[in-house]
């Protein structure tokens, strides 16, 4: 037994019930720290482990995966051909080859203008769609893996200084109970290459997560977006970005927001 | 068309598998994923751009086997039938590797087929397709927290079944 990161002595249960997210790289990151910790001292959660290991292997054993048999693509081309040949054009006008040649040409122009518009979205976009993405998915994981604080505390007094040391940026960490966002505690967690921290609020029986890290970034106004049925609202302020996310609906998750920085 | 034929179509082995270890039947599988082709073209217009195509394909072929093996529940109440352990000879390797291969990987198909149907496909999801829980959960209409329990246990009566088939193998 050894003292985890958070404090916490991790046992063989406790190991044994995350072993599958674990192994699955679903893990967040002080709890996989803490897991591999374990592993160095317990030879019985090892075995575990490389059972895991050897059972992966097995699947991989060529012949065991069903690939799909050659015939049947080409019969699903068929099919589908068929289907939106009588779906979509009437017999005449798909008879007639001027047509054709029409469309071809028409659908050509369509993909060519569809694809510049899409490579410039996706250059103006990307980072933030994925840092988004990545924010979503650190939520579920803080939910999934029942590890949604390292300090439980209400107290601002309490989590602020709990980060100290921890990180090389001190969050500013406000209790908003008063507004009906009680403070539940903080911790660490891992996001766009940084530690971060993460400050859990609630409201009613949702749970908030606000990630916050530096930015050479300016000041924005809060900006919501929703993904994958979570709503997200992000801004920059006084050198901090800001990135909070939650199932709580979008209005009340942008009060959140104007709340802490009014 | 070309759209649609991009994005599904690649995933065609990913449709097949999911499909065969479903409904344990060659002929059924195929049946199913056309009808699964068909279908995701239908519904083609609630596709949104940039998401994966792969998770929205699976999660069609899930819908239709399982209408599928509800109107066909009595066949599937009987035993596997010896062809489902037949396997597609893999042609690149030896003739030696290539037939302990072949005897390895029909206790291993034969194990996971015996699995019961709600392990069955969080496992060929997460180990052949390496899909995300998340994306597990959202293919088969579960919490996180399900889909996690279920794929532990998945493992745990594979790793049982595949010990006892090796001590069967060796008598």
């Amino acid at each position: 037994m050894r003292l985890g990161l958070a404090g916490k002595e991790m046992s063989c249960h406790q190991t044994r019930q995350w072993l599958d997210a674990y192994f699955d790289g679903e893990l967040d990151l002080v709890r996989t720290l803490e897991f591999e910790e374990h592993l160095k001292d317990c030879g019985e959660c090892r075995d575990a482990r490389d059972g895991y290991d050897t059972l992966r292997q097995s699947l991989q054993t060529p012949g065991v995966y069903h690939k799909a048999p050659e015939a049947l693509q080409q019969k699903i081309r068929t099919h589908l051909r068929h289907a939106t040949a009588v779906h979509q054009m009437p017999s005449t006008f798909a008879a007639s080859p001027a047509w054709r040649l029409l469309a071809a040409a028409a659908s050509i122009a369509i993909v060519v203008i569809v694809t510049a518009l899409s490579v410039e979205w996706a250059r103006s976009h990307s980072s933030k769609e994925i840092l988004a993405q990545q924010v979503v998915s650190s939520h579920i994981r803080s939910l999934l893996a029942d590890h949604l604080t390292d300090v439980p505390s209400s107290d601002q007094h309490t989590v602020k200084p709990w980060f100290n040391g921890k990180l090389d940026f001190a969050p500013d960490v406000k209790d908003l109970a008063g507004e009906g966002f009680p403070l539940a505690g903080g911790r660490l967690d891992y996001l766009d290459h940084h530690r971060v921290a993460a400050l859990v609020y609630k409201r009613r029986q949702h749970t908030i997560n606000l990630f916050v890290w530096p930015t050479s970034g300016s000041d924005s106004r809060p900006e919501t977006v929703a993904l994958d049925g979570y709503n997200i609202v992000h801004w920059n302020r006084s050198g901090m970005t800001y990135w909070a996310v939650s199932d709580l609906n979008a209005r009340e998750l942008r009060i959140f927001a104007d709340d802490l920085h009014p | 068309m070309a759209a649609f034929e991009a994005t599904v179509l690649p995933h065609i082995n990913a449709a097949y598998n999911l499909a065969r270890w479903l409904t344990r039947n060659q002929q059924d599988a195929e049946d199913v994923v056309q009808e699964s082709y068909l279908r995701a073209l239908r519904a083609f217009d609630t596709f949104q751009a940039g998401r994966d195509g792969r998770a929205w394909l699976l999660a069609i072929v899930r819908n239709t086997c399982y209408t599928w093996l509800n109107k066909n529940r009595a066949r599937d109440m009987y035993p596997l039938n010896a062809e489902d352990a037949q396997l597609t000879a893999s042609t690149h390797l030896d003739p030696e590797t290539q037939l302990m291969d072949k005897a390895a990987a029909e206790r291993i198909r034969g194990a996971v087929a015996d699995i019961g149907a709600e392990y069955r496909e969080v496992l060929i999801l997460r180990e052949f397709e390496g899909l995300s829980y998340k994306e597990i959960a959202q293919i088969v209409g579960a919490p996180l927290g399900t889909v996690m329990s279920r794929l532990s246990r998945a493992r745990k009566e594979l790793q049982t079944r595949l010990c006892a088939s090796a001590w069967q193998a060796k008598k």
